[in-house]
C-alpha cells in the first residue's frame, strides 16, 4: 500500500499524515508536490491540513485548481482511494468531490479541542476497522469547520448513509449542520473530515484512535 | 546634508551625531543617517543595557551555541540541538495588536530558521491592564488572534505561554514571543558573510514602506499621544509568505548552498547585512535599485530600512547562484542577488553605479557609545497599591477565597486562549497546555524529549527586583521539575522601563543580578535574551518584568509529569521547602494591599535541590502527579490538580497547622490564610501517587502527606476549618476568562 | 484594453454569517442602535480584457455558489 500524500507550498500537517501512514503496517507514504500532475503511481491519496495557498480567497478555493488537484479529481473518476482533512476537506469540496461546503465557525475563532467524534457508517474503504457508533477521540483545529449543505441535499447524504463521523452528543465544535464531522461522496471513494486523524495515531501524544482510518484504507486495497 | 536636529528627530544624541562624523571623516549624508540612526538606537545597539548583560553566565557544558547568533542553542544528545530565543513586541502590538502580536511571532520564528533549525514551537507571554479595561480585552483578543493567526497558519505549534493582568500595564502591555527549533548540531548555520566576491541574496516578499522608522520611532521612545499616527509604519505580517520563506531557507541548507543566513528584523536591511559584514569582518556592496520593491518611488534610505517582514539574506558562492535562486523560484520566494562580499570592511549602497552611502562596518555595529546607567533605589514604593476586588471581611471564608482566587484574572484557566492555538501540528506535543506544569515534546526516534516553560511575574519583581527575579528563574524550573525535566538553557526578555531614570535603572540593575546569581548557582547558561525598555507613558512605569523562558530535557516522554490527579485512592501531599507569605501574593492583590518593600531571601541552592528531588521522582514514574504551587496558594494548587484530572480531593491540612508538624514550614507564625492561600514561588509542590512512593519521596525533601484522591468534591477538614467546593462549582470560577473571547 | 470591475460577494441569504452577527452585536455597544441585518462579505476588484468572462470567473472561482451569492457592481 502506497499512500501519496499532497504538499502545497502552505500545507502544514503533510509530514503528520505521512508519520501516520507509516505506522499502517505494510505501508509506505511519499508526498506530491502541488505543482507536479504525476501522481506517481500511488494507491490512495490524502489532501492533508493546512493553508494550501494561504487560503486567502476562500478555504480551498484555489488549490483546486493546482495541477496535483486535476490529477486527484481523474483519479477518484476513476475509482481511487482519496482523503481529505481538515482544508484537504475544503479543498475536495471546492473541487465539487464532496458534497456541501465549510463555513467559518459559528464563534468565528480558531479551535483546537480534542474531541469524540462517533462513527456513524463502519464501512469501506474509510471506517470498516471500527464499530459502528464506536467513539473516537480525535483533535480538531480549525477556523472554517462548520458543515453545511442546502436542506434537501442534507436530506439525500443521511438518506444514502453519506455521513460517516459526527460530533458526539454536545461536542459540536463549529456548529456543522447535524453535527456532521466527516461526509463522503455517493461513490464512496472519498471521504472528508474536520477532526485530524493523523493527530491521533499514538496514546502518547493523546489517542491512537485516528489510525483507525488510515488502517481501513489499507484493509479497503487488500 | 541632513543636520543635527534631524539626527535628534531620528533618535540620536548631539554627542553620537559628533561621533558618526568623526567615524566617517565627514558628515553623514541621508542615507547614512537613517542607517547609523537605527544602529545606534537602543534596539539595534543595547547601549543602555549591553554592559550590565555581559555579567550574565553564558557557558554552560550543554551550550550549543551561545548569544551573538539570531538565536542561541542547547544539545539535546544523540546529535540533535533545541535552539531558543524569546523576544519582545510590546510597542507594535500597542499601536496594533493583531498585526504587532503576529510578526512578532514570525520575527522570532525568522531568528530560529535563520540559524538552520525548522522551528517546532512557539510559547507566548502575554501582560495587558486590568481586564476590566475595555483597551485591554481589545489588545488581549486582538493580540491572542494574531499569535494565533501566525502560528496556526504556518504550522508550528503554540504550546505554551503566561498571562498576566496587572495596571501597570494598561497603557503599555507587553507581548514576548519565544520559539524553539530542532536542527542537527552540526547543520547549524552562522550569520556571518564570508568569501570575497561571493553572492548577497535577498529573498522572501518584496519591501515596501511598512516599518519604517520602525525600530527607532516605536523601540525606542515613550508613546505619545500621536500613536495613532503611527499606525501606517506597523509591519504587517504574511504568514502563507513566511512559510514559504522557511521552507525555502531549510532547503537551501539541506542542499549545503548557503555560506550565511541571516533574516531581516528591526531595521531590515541595514541591520542584517551590517551584522552579517561584521562577524565576517568583511565588507558588503548593495545596489538598492535590484531590491524587488511593493511600491513605486522609495528612496534608497527608505529600502534600506524598511521592515517589510518574511525577508531573509543569505551568501553563496558564485557557482552554487544559479541553484539558489532555482530553489527560491521553487517556493515562490523571489531570490535575487543584490549584492556582494567586499574586503573594504564597508557597507556600500549604490542605486546602479551611483554610491549613495559607505560606512565603516565597525563603526556601525561597534562604535555605538555604550553608557552606565545612573542607579538609585526609589526612596519609596513606585507603584499604587493594586485596586481592591475582594473583602478580607465577613463572607469572606476559605471557601469564597478560594472561589475568588480561582476566577481572578491571574489564576483563571488560560484554556480559552490556548484553544485558539494548534497546540499538535508536527507530532511531538506530549504535554498540552494545562496538562502538565511544562510544555512536553517528544524528540526524533528517541524516548527522550524537552520540556519548556516561560515565567515572570512583574508584580512579584516590583517587590523586589533581585529576588523577583531569582523567583522567576526558579518558577521556571520548577515547572520543568513537573514534567522531569533537567534545565539545560535560558532566554530571556527584559521589559522594563526608562533606564535613563535612577529609579528604572536600579530596577533593572538588580534584576539582571538576580538572573546572573539564579543562573550561576543552577549552572544553567544564558544563551540569548532580547531587551525591551522605554515601556512607559504617561500612567507610568510597568512593572519591571524579566521573563525567563528555559528548555530542559527528560530522558523518558512517556514518564513526563501530569499536573492533574489520575487515579481515585492516591495519597497526596505537599512537598518541598515551602514557605507561604501573603505579602505580594494574588490574594494580597486582590486584597488591594500594597506591595511589600522586599521578599525574603532565597536559598537557591536548597530551593533547587527540592525541585532536584521532585525531578527524580518524576522520572522514575513513581509519581501519579505532581503540580508546582505557584499564583494563590496551596489550596488553589489542589484545586487546579481536582480540575486537570476532573477528580476530588479530601484532605486534612492538620500536618501543616499543628505546631507539632514535622518539617519546618510553613513558618510558625504564618495565618491559616498564609498557610492555604500564601505564595512562595519555585518552593512547593502538590505530589500524588501510592502512599510508600510519596515517603520514599520524603526520604529526599521536606512532605506532608494532606489526604487522598477521589469523589467530585474538594473538602477540608482540619478542626475547626471544614470546606467543601463541588467540582463543578471550582470549574465554574476557572472558566472566568472564557466571555473575555466572546 | 482593460475595464476596472468589481464583483462583491455575500453570504447566501439564510446561512448563519458569524462575522456579521459580530458586527451586528458590537455596533449597540458602541452606541449606534438601530442597525441590522449586518453582513459581511468580500468585494473584488480587477481589470479584466473581457468583462463577459466575469460571471464564468465568479461560479469557478470567485464565489461558492452554495454558501455565496455573488454580485458584478460594474464592468464599465
Amino acid at each position: 500500500m502506497r499512500f501519496g500524500v499532497i504538499r502545497f507550498p502552505g500545507s502544514c500537517d503533510e509530514v503528520d499524515a505521512v508519520l501516520a501512514c507509516e505506522r499502517v503496517p505494510g505501508a509506505s507514504a511519499q508526498l506530491l508536490w502541488h505543482g507536479d500532475a504525476d501522481l506517481h503511481g500511488v494507491d490512495a491519496v490524502v489532501v492533508p491540513g493546512g493553508f494550501s495557498y494561504g487560503d486567502y480567497l476562500r478555504v480551498g478555493a484555489i488549490a483546486r485548481f493546482s495541477p496535483v488537484m486535476e490529477s486527484v479529481i481523474r483519479f477518484s473518476q476513476e475509482g481511487g482511494i482519496v482523503l481529505g482533512i481538515c482544508n484537504g476537506f475544503q479543498v475536495l469540496c471546492e473541487a465539487g468531490l464532496l458534497p456541501g461546503a465549510l463555513l467559518p465557525n459559528v464563534d468565528r475563532r480558531f479551535i483546537c479541542r480534542q474531541v469524540n467524534v462517533e462513527v456513524a457508517q463502519a464501512t469501506m474503504p474509510f471506517t470498516a476497522d471500527c464499530a459502528a457508533g464506536e467513539l473516537l477521540s480525535i483533535p480538531v483545529k480549525h477556523t472554517t469547520g462548520r458543515y453545511y449543505a442546502p436542506a434537501e441535499m442534507l436530506e439525500g447524504l443521511e438518506a444514502d448513509g453519506q455521513v460517516v463521523l459526527r460530533y458526539a452528543h454536545d461536542g459540536n465544535p463549529n456548529g456543522s449542520s447535524n453535527d456532521i464531522a466527516g461526509v463522503r461522496n455517493a461513490a464512496g471513494n472519498v471521504f472528508g473530515l474536520m477532526p485530524h486523524p493523523e493527530h491521533a495515531v499514538d496514546p502518547l501524544t493523546g489517542s491512537d484512535d485516528g489510525l483507525k482510518i488510515f488502517t481501513s484504507m489499507a484493509h479497503a486495497h487488500g | 546634508m541632513p543636520t543635527v536636529d534631524q539626527a535628534i528627530t531620528l533618535g540620536l544624541t548631539a554627542a553620537e551625531f559628533a561621533l558618526i562624523a568623526d567615524k566617517l571623516g565627514r558628515e553623514p549624508n541621508e542615507v547614512e543617517l537613517a542607517v547609523f540612526s537605527l544602529m545606534w538606537s537602543e534596539h539595534c545597539a543595547y547601549k543602555h543595557s549591553k554592559k550590565l548583560l555581559r555579567s550574565l553566565p553564558t557557558e554552560g557544558p550543554r551550550l550549543a551555541l551561545g548569544p551573538g547568533e539570531n538565536a542561541g542553542a542547547v544539545d539535546v544528545g544523540d546529535g540533535w540541538v533545541v535552539a531558543f530565543k524569546v523576544e519582545s513586541h510590546n510597542h507594535p502590538s500597542a499601536v496594533e495588536p493583531f498585526q504587532g502580536a503576529a510578526t512578532g511571532v514570525g520575527g522570532i520564528l525568522r531568528d530560529i530558521f535563520a540559524i538552520g533549525a525548522r522551528p517546532i514551537a512557539v510559547l507566548d507571554s502575554l501582560r495587558f491592564g486590568e481586564p476590566t479595561s475595555a483597551r485591554s480585552r481589545y489588545l488581549l483578543d486582538h493580540a491572542v488572534g494574531g499569535i494565533g493567526h501566525y502560528g496556526n497558519s504556518i504550522g508550528v505549534p503554540t504550546i505554551g505561554g503566561e498571562l498576566y493582568f496587572e495596571e501597570p500595564y494598561e497603557q503599555n502591555c507587553l507581548v514576548n514571543a519565544m520559539a524553539l527549533g530542532l536542527a542537527r548540531g552540526d547543520a547549524l548555520i552562522r550569520s556571518a558573510a564570508t568569501g570575497i566576491g561571493n553572492p548577497l541574496v535577498l529573498f522572501g516578499a518584496s519591501t515596501g514602506r511598512d516599518g519604517i522608522g520602525g525600530a527607532s520611532v516605536l523601540a525606542s521612545a515613550e508613546l505619545g499621544e500621536a500613536d495613532a499616527d503611527k499606525r501606517p509604519t506597523v509591519q504587517v505580517g504574511d504568514p502563507f509568505a513566511e512559510k514559504k520563506v522557511m521552507e525555502c531557507s531549510l532547503e537551501l541548507l539541506e542542499r549545503g548552498l548557503l555560506v550565511a543566513l541571516q533574516d531581516l528584523g528591526a531595521a531590515g536591511i541595514t541591520s542584517s547585512s551590517a551584522e552579517m559584514a561584521s562577524k565576517g569582518e568583511v565588507g558588503l556592496d548593495i545596489d538598492v535599485a535590484l531590491v524587488p520593491l511593493r511600491e513605486a518611488g522609495m528612496e534608497p534610505w527608505e529600502i534600506m530600512i524598511s521592515e517589510s517582514q518574511e525577508r531573509m539574506l543569505c551568501v553563496c558562492e558564485p557557482a552554487q547562484l544559479d541553484e539558489v535562486l532555482a530553489v527560491c523560484a521553487k517556493w515562490e520566494v523571489g531570490g535575487t542577488a543584490v549584492g556582494s562580499v567586499t574586503g573594504t570592511r564597508a557597507l556600500r549602497v549604490f542605486v546602479g553605479d551611483e554610491l549613495v552611502a559607505d560606512m565603516p562596518v565597525p563603526a556601525l555595529v561597534d562604535d555605538c557609545p555604550l553608557y552606565d546607567l545612573v542607579v538609585e533605589a526609589p526612596a519609596a514604593g513606585l507603584y499604587p497599591a493594586p485596586a481592591a476586588t475582594f473583602g478580607a471581611g465577613a463572607g469572606a471564608g476559605p471557601r469564597e477565597t478560594l472561589l475568588a482566587l480561582l476566577a481572578s484574572p491571574n489564576i483563571a484557566s488560560r484554556l480559552p486562549l490556548f484553544e485558539q492555538y494548534d497546540c499538535i501540528v508536527q507530532s511531538r506535543t506530549v504535554r498540552r497546555p494545562e496538562q502538565c506544569d511544562a510544555a512536553v515534546l517528544a524528540l526524533p526516534e528517541s524516548p527522550r524529549g524537552i520540556a519548556v516553560s516561560i515565567d515572570g511575574s512583574g508584580r512579584r519583581v516590583a517587590c523586589d527586583p533581585y529576588t523577583g527575579t531569582i523567583e522567576a528563574v526558579l518558577e521556571c524550573t520548577a515547572n520543568l521539575a513537573c514534567a522531569g525535566a533537567e534545565p539545560l538553557g535560558l532566554t530571556n526578555c527584559l521589559n522594563f522601563g526608562n533606564p535613563e531614570k535612577p529609579h528604572i535603572a536600579w530596577q533593572l540593575t538588580e534584576s539582571i543580578r538576580g538572573l546572573g546569581d539564579a543562573c550561576r548557582a543552577l549552572d544553567v547558561p544564558v544563551v540569548g535574551g532580547n531587551v525591551s525598555l522605554y515601556n512607559e507613558s504617561g500612567g507610568g512605569p510597568i512593572y519591571p518584568t524579566p521573563v525567563v523562558g528555559i528548555v530542559g530535557e527528560l530522558p523518558d516522554v512517556a514518564r513526563a509529569g501530569r499536573a492533574g490527579f489520575v487515579r481515585a485512592g492516591d495519597t497526596i501531599a505537599l512537598a518541598g521547602p515551602f514557605a507561604p507569605r501573603l505579602a505580594g501574593s494574588e490574594l494580597a492583590k486582590l486584597r488591594g494591599d500594597e506591595l511589600p518593600d522586599g521578599l525574603p531571601p532565597i536559598d537557591i541552592a536548597a530551593v533547587f535541590e527540592g525541585q532536584r528531588s521532585i525531578r527524580d521522582a518524576v522520572r522514575a514514574g513513581s509519581l501519579s502527579s505532581v503540580h508546582d504551587i505557584a499564583e494563590g496558594g496551596l489550596l488553589v494548587a489542589v484545586a487546579e490538580c481536582c480540575l486537570a484530572g476532573a477528580l476530588g480531593a479530601t484532605l486534612d491540612l492538620d500536618p501543616l497547622l499543628n505546631q507539632e508538624r514535622s518539617t519546618p514550614r510553613p513558618a510558625t507564625d504564618a495565618s491559616l490564610d498564609e498557610v492555604l492561600f500564601g505564595e512562595s514561588p519555585g518552593r512547593g509542590f502538590v505530589v500524588s501517587g501510592p502512599e510508600e512512593a510519596l515517603l520514599a519521596l520524603g526520604e529526599h525533601v521536606a512532605l506532608d502527606i494532606l489526604g487522598m484522591v477521589g469523589g467530585d468534591t474538594l473538602k477540608i477538614t482540619s478542626g475547626t476549618l471544614q470546606l467543601t467546593a463541588a467540582l463543578d462549582e471550582l470549574h465554574a470560577a476557572h472558566v472566568a476568562l472564557a466571555p473575555l473571547f466572546p | 484594453m482593460t475595464t476596472r470591475a468589481r464583483v462583491l460577494i455575500r453570504p447566501k441569504a439564510g446561512i448563519l454569517d458569524p462575522q456579521g452577527v459580530a458586527v451586528e452585536q458590537a455596533l449597540p455597544a458602541l452606541g449606534f442602535s438601530g442597525a441590522a441585518n449586518v453582513h459581511v462579505g468580500r468585494l473584488v476588484e480587477l481589470d479584466i480584457e473581457d468583462p463577459s468572462q466575469l460571471k464564468s470567473m465568479c461560479e469557478k472561482l470567485l464565489a461558492n455558489p452554495l454558501i455565496e451569492d455573488y454580485e458584478i457592481l460594474d464592468a464599465s
